[in-house]
């Protein structure tokens, strides 16, 4: 049984999940949707799908079931409202929206209608920051002490005009756009936190938005987490994103390729792993999918939407519920810049001026 | 087509397995005469066909085998296009039209589009894309290039999107232009064969994953024996070694007794490596009664 559904954006991301949606036996699409007249065109002449320039036209199709949006983060409150009032299934590019209460909101509409919901962090449909996952379930570090998310990538590398991607206001920046991606994976392995101090929201290239993104992050049982993501990195080929997790039983790091266990046998040892280092790669820790392009798991994501609402039991992973404990995420994070932190440009002067004590007084400083 | 084909990954950090590896070799391949050298090593131990992306770097190696034809002879670029990244980075940064307007020649249509409207480019994304080709292939101006890929992003991009027609497009100007043959890489080649059938594009050069564990081989195995037996191609076969998950031996046994392998991609940044490689693929070639290439 394939899914009749309709793809809104036709972005970069909005492309990718066509080709896959398109490709895959789980989906049937019925139209595609864009606020440009141009690109749909063209796409509705090359893929001879039906283009719709308009989203309710769009949700208004008969025999429509399902719709997945990766429209500018701005634009995806009323976009899934709609389309959940009408009925359909929700698949969303992340972050959500840029308030937890209304994805909160948004969430809690969808279940009492039965309709399954799901956000595009695709990282938890990676082999590698899954078995990080199984691990922590499974207790094998012990009590966990503390969490490093961090994400490196080439996209902002000098001052230019912005896309809404760079401007402020509209769901863009580093914060939302690269730093949602490791701290979902923190949200996944240690739930929302319940403090953030000392963020700072810094821009180098973008004149709106931040480019790099630092904070110290509070969990439930003691566990502390810190986040370093910028996006300004002309180092790395690509989106790098990793996770390192420490406890009193061992040591995990993890990014897209292998997972490093160090275990030290004070807690009970999964199976597959040894005392002291255990590698694992992403060759043995993927399953393969129907339809590949860039990466299994943006196929994954979309397969498991798809037999979610094939099942109808209600969202799986990654639900509008789960996403909104990163959107919460996000703003305790941008709250914390603005009151204690740092907003703004690279001068470091502006961080908590160091006050003088009795000998500094004394010493004149 | 060489037997045995010698690619660019590990150039570039490309590395499937880990990012510290990749980080290392980036750095020593930041010397282009370390890149030199290796492939130096690769010509003389019998894989002198490089498969290449479209990368800045190879720009300056092109530059060295047309400034000195005789120390490269028998070296052969096989170019696959586009250097996908470059291209994604700019859409974020930049939007689709700027984008465009970045990579296309100046003089070209783009101008024309801006100022004739939209409409202009509906009716000529065919030459924009030979444009966006010619503008790849620069690189490579007065070398023979037998087989042109088109990499797999693209092409599974436009598979997924079911635009059978731009292959078409794609093989007829690598024909007409460059007198040379497309090639599609692929993650998808199970699903692509038919279609390429249909684009009229018959026993194709096709490069995709082949290994024993079955790693990114969309269809597994299997389907990789059926489609190649109802649509023949001549499949280059990629990530032998699985990024490390077979042992050499093992994995180059494998691989030279699928029937539809008609010839093999690897990379390697030692001298060392590569003989070893060659080696095998000879030896077990003998085996299978295949004659040296």
């Amino acid at each position: 049984m394939s899914v009749n559904v309709a793809v809104v954006g036709l972005g970069k991301m909005g492309i990718s999940h066509l080709a896959i949606a398109n490709a895959l036996a789980q989906f049937n699409v019925t139209a595609i949707c864009d606020t440009s007249e141009i690109v749909g065109n063209i796409l509705q002449k090359y893929t001879k799908l039906p283009f719709v320039s308009d989203f309710e036209e769009v949700t208004s199709q008969p025999g429509l079931e399902a719709v997945i949006i990766a429209t500018p983060t701005t634009m995806h409150d009323w976009m899934a409202r709609k389309a959940i009032e009408k009925g359909l299934h929700v698949f969303c590019e992340k972050p959500l929206t840029i308030s937890s209460a209304v994805s909160r909101d948004l969430a809690n509409s969808a279940q009492s209608k039965g309709l399954v919901t799901q956000v595009g962090y695709h990282n938890r449909f990676i082999g590698t920051f899954r078995e990080v996952k199984r691990l922590l379930d499974a207790g094998a570090i012990g009590k966990v002490s503390h969490v490093q998310g961090e994400a490196y990538g080439p996209v902002v590398l000098k001052p230019t005009k912005p896309t809404w991607r760079g401007k402020a206001g509209a769901g863009g920046g580093c914060l939302y756009d690269y730093a949602a991606h490791p701290l979902n994976l923190i949200n996944w392995y240690f739930g929302e936190p319940e403090a953030c101090s000392g963020a700072m929201l810094k821009s180098g290239f973008s004149s709106e938005v931040d480019d790099e993104v630092y904070a110290a992050l509070g969990f439930a049982n003691g566990v502390t987490g810190q986040i370093s993501v910028n996006w300004s990195d002309h180092s790395v080929r690509k989106m790098t994103t990793r996770i390192t997790i420490w406890g009193t039983a061992g040591r995990i790091y993890a990014d897209r390729q292998e997972i490093q266990v160090f275990l030290t046998g004070n807690a009970p040892i999964p199976e597959g792993y040894k005392e002291g280092w255990t590698v694992n790669y992403i060759t043995d820790l993927t399953p393969p999918v129907s339809f590949y392009l860039r990466g299994e798991e943006y196929s994954a994501q979309l397969e498991a939407f798809g037999n979610a609402i094939a099942e109808g039991e209600g969202s799986r992973e990654n639900s509008f519920f789960s996403a909104a404990e990163t959107d919460a995420t996000i703003e305790m994070i941008r709250a914390s810049a603005e009151t204690t932190g740092s907003v703004g440009s690279f001068g470091a002067e502006r961080l908590a001026p160091r006050k003088s004590g009795f000998v500094g007084r004394l010493m004149g400083r | 087509m060489e037997r045995i084909l010698f690619g660019d990954n590990q150039f570039f950090g490309i590395n499937h397995m880990s990012e510290e590896k990749a980080r290392s070799q980036a750095m020593r391949f930041q010397d282009i005469e370390n890149i030199v050298e290796v492939l130096q090593a690769a010509l003389h131990a019998g894989a002198g066909g490089f498969m290449c992306t479209t990368h800045d770097t190879i720009e300056k190696i092109a530059d060295r085998v047309r400034a000195n034809p005789k120390e490269w002879e028998g070296f052969t670029f096989y170019p696959g296009m586009p250097y996908a990244h470059k291209y994604a980075n700019a859409v974020t940064e930049l939007g689709y039209f700027d984008a465009l307007r970045k990579f296309l020649p100046k003089e070209g249509l783009v101008d024309t589009m801006l100022r004739g409207g939209m409409a202009v480019l509906n009716r000529d994304i065919e030459g924009m894309m030979k444009l966006l080709v010619d503008a790849e292939m620069k690189m490579f101006r007065d070398l023979h290039t037998p087989v042109i890929f088109l990499q797999n992003v693209v092409t599974d991009l436009i598979q997924g999107l079911g635009v059978v027609d731009a292959f078409r497009v794609f093989s007829e100007h690598c024909n007409k232009r460059y007198n040379a043959e497309a090639g599609f890489i692929t993650m998808n080649l199970p699903k692509l064969l038919p279609m390429l059938h249909e684009a009229g594009i018959e026993n194709p050069i096709v490069c995709a994953n082949v290994n024993k564990i079955a790693f990114r081989m969309s269809g597994g195995v299997e389907g990789y024996r059926e489609a190649t037996a109802q649509y023949p191609a001549r499949v280059i076969a990629m990530s032998v070694l699985a990024s490390g998950g077979i042992r050499p031996r093992e994995a180059i046994e494998w691989v030279v007794n699928e029937p539809y392998v008609e010839s093999i991609l690897f990379g390697a940044s030692s001298r060392a490596n590569i003989i070893n490689t060659v080696e095998l693929i000879r030896e077990y070639d003998m085996v299978g009664g295949r004659s040296a290439a």
